[in-house]
């Protein structure tokens, strides 16, 4: 009858995939985009190549092909033996670090030059000058784009469901072979994802209202 | 009024072990500009040096080249019998050597006055935070601020701004302080509360290159004054000889302005 009530355990499981997804490639994707971020404004050029080439290449590709090389040549040539999960993660999260990378340099252009100079010219090193005085203050500027690169990652979670993971997007399928009617699925299914996002989208409002606050 | 007359009078036998800072024969370009040509320029240790000269004529350059802000593109810089290394950890260490004060302060402006003048000696000197914040305090004292050192920077006046600025260079232990044009970004009534802190600190021998317009400044506590004009070094002299009697006619020319104003 009531197709949430009948098949919950397999909704629940697919929005627990979807939340998992999302979280473990949010993270890679912030912690490598802000290292190839980094990379990109270095001093040292091999890093910067490293950088530029990263970026273009991880943007550039449509996301469905980079998920059809994760999962069928990735784990030929490199790495046997993945669950599909970590492969979705990696997929997912290495062609997000390409747009969370332009957003912190975009933000890292916005801290006037001279801050970075007065941290060099006490000693600092490059890395020490970006983690304590340009990072910190791009941070600002940084927030509210990350807000909707994440968003778009939850919902790009989807493809994930095309190769063997269960998420979100997954149930639907499912239930549609179960025969259900399409619509009161569709509408589960976009309140599942609704819930994720926003609740990415209040986290990153209460972080904005924080800093504002501070100073 | 300290060691006015203080002329470099043994000036080429001056002894080696005495000379902190030894720029010969530097050269730099951007693009097509020669910004500097064939500088060669001495500091012992303990001298005050004053470099002044109309507007783009390498000033700045020459200051941003002795702590490697600004490379060179041929010619040697040493600090203290070391030549300035390659970019990298060591290169971070010779400069934390070398304090620089900057026309717009560039105090980081997400850290309150007292953190501002503790970053560099726990992240970069290794120091223990109680030790760094006493440091901090007193050196903050020294230049007056004191009671503001839990503000942040944008609270703060600009002649207040600068006055932390040189106690977060002072805050390294720096064996030279470099000065680009420290009063000119202030208004009028706060340029001698800084101009007091930098003339107590040559009063204390502290090694200093300072660039600025401010005559009293040069006067009261320069050793030398160094005029500078098209990237080159055009005349040396101490300040009494130099403002009140100057060689070139470049310094002349300039002189006259900067008093007609
Ligand atoms: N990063 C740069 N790229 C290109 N040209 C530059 C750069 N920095 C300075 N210049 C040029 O080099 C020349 C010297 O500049 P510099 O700032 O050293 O002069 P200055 O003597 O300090 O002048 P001012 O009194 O105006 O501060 C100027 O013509 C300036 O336009
Ligand atoms: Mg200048």
């Amino acid at each position: 009858m009531n197709v949430l009530l009948d098949n919950f355990p397999a909704f629940r499981d697919g929005f627990i995939g979807t939340v998992s997804i999302t979280a473990v490639s949010s993270l890679i994707a912030l912690v490598l985009g802000v290292a190839v971020a980094g990379f990109r404004v270095s001093p040292v050029p091999p890093l910067r190549y490293f950088g530029t080439a990263w970026v273009t290449l991880m943007r550039n590709t449509p996301l469905t092909l980079l998920f059809l090389i994760f999962f069928f040549v990735v784990p030929e040539i490199l790495f046997p033996g993945m669950s599909p999960f970590v492969l979705g993660s990696l997929a997912l999260g290495f062609y997000t670090s390409s747009f969370v990378c332009e957003a912190v340099r975009s933000g890292i252009n916005t801290v006037p030059l001279g801050q970075a100079e007065a941290a060099r010219s006490i000693g600092m090193t490059f890395a020490q000058t970006l983690q304590l005085v340009v990072l910190p203050q791009a941070t600002r500027t940084v927030v509210p784009p990350l807000s909707s690169i994440f968003i778009a990652l939850t919902k790009n979670s989807a493809i994930a469901g095309a190769f063997s993971n269960a998420e979100l997007f997954g149930w639907q399928k499912l239930m549609s072979d179960k025969g259900y009617d399409i619509v009161p699925v569709f509408i589960w299914v976009a309140i599942g994802y609704l819930i994720i996002t926003f609740t990415i989208s209040g986290l990153f409002r209460l972080l904005e209202r924080r800093m504002e606050v501070a100073r | 009024m300290s060691g006015v007359s203080v002329t470099k009078a043994a000036e080429d036998a001056a002894p080696e072990a005495n000379d902190l800072v030894v720029l010969s024969n530097v050269n730099k370009h951007f693009g097509a500009l020669h910004v500097l040509q064939d500088i060669d320029l001495t500091i012992a240790r303990g001298e005050v040096v004053v470099v002044i000269g109309p507007s783009g004529s390498g000033k700045s350059t020459l200051c941003r080249t002795i702590n490697r802000l600004e490379t060179v593109d041929s010619g040697a810089i040493s600090i203290d019998g070391k030549p300035l290394p390659q970019e990298g950890k060591e290169l971070a260490r010779l400069r934390a050597d070398v304090g620089m004060v900057f026309q717009s302060f560039n105090l980081f402006a997400h850290k309150t006055v007292l953190e501002n003048v503790m970053l560099g000696q726990i992240k970069v000197r290794k120091a223990d935070k109680k030790a760094a914040e006493e440091k901090a305090r007193t050196l903050l004292d020294r230049v007056g601020v004191g009671v503001q050192a839990d503000k942040y920077p944008a609270q703060l006046s600009g002649g207040q701004q600068q006055r932390v600025a040189i106690a977060r260079a002072l805050a390294m232990d720096p064996k030279v302080m470099l000065f680009d044009e420290p009063t000119s970004a202030l208004d009028p009534e706060m340029i001698n509360e800084v101009l007091e802190v930098m003339q107590q600190l040559a009063r204390d021998g502290m090694t200093m290159i300072v660039v600025t317009h401010e005559m009293g400044f040069a006067r009261s506590a320069a050793n030398r004054v160094v005029f500078m004009a098209d990237g080159k070094i055009v005349e040396e002299a101490t300040p009494d000889q130099f403002f009140s009697n100057p060689r070139s006619d470049r310094a002349k020319d300039f002189l006259s302005k900067i008093l007609h104003h």
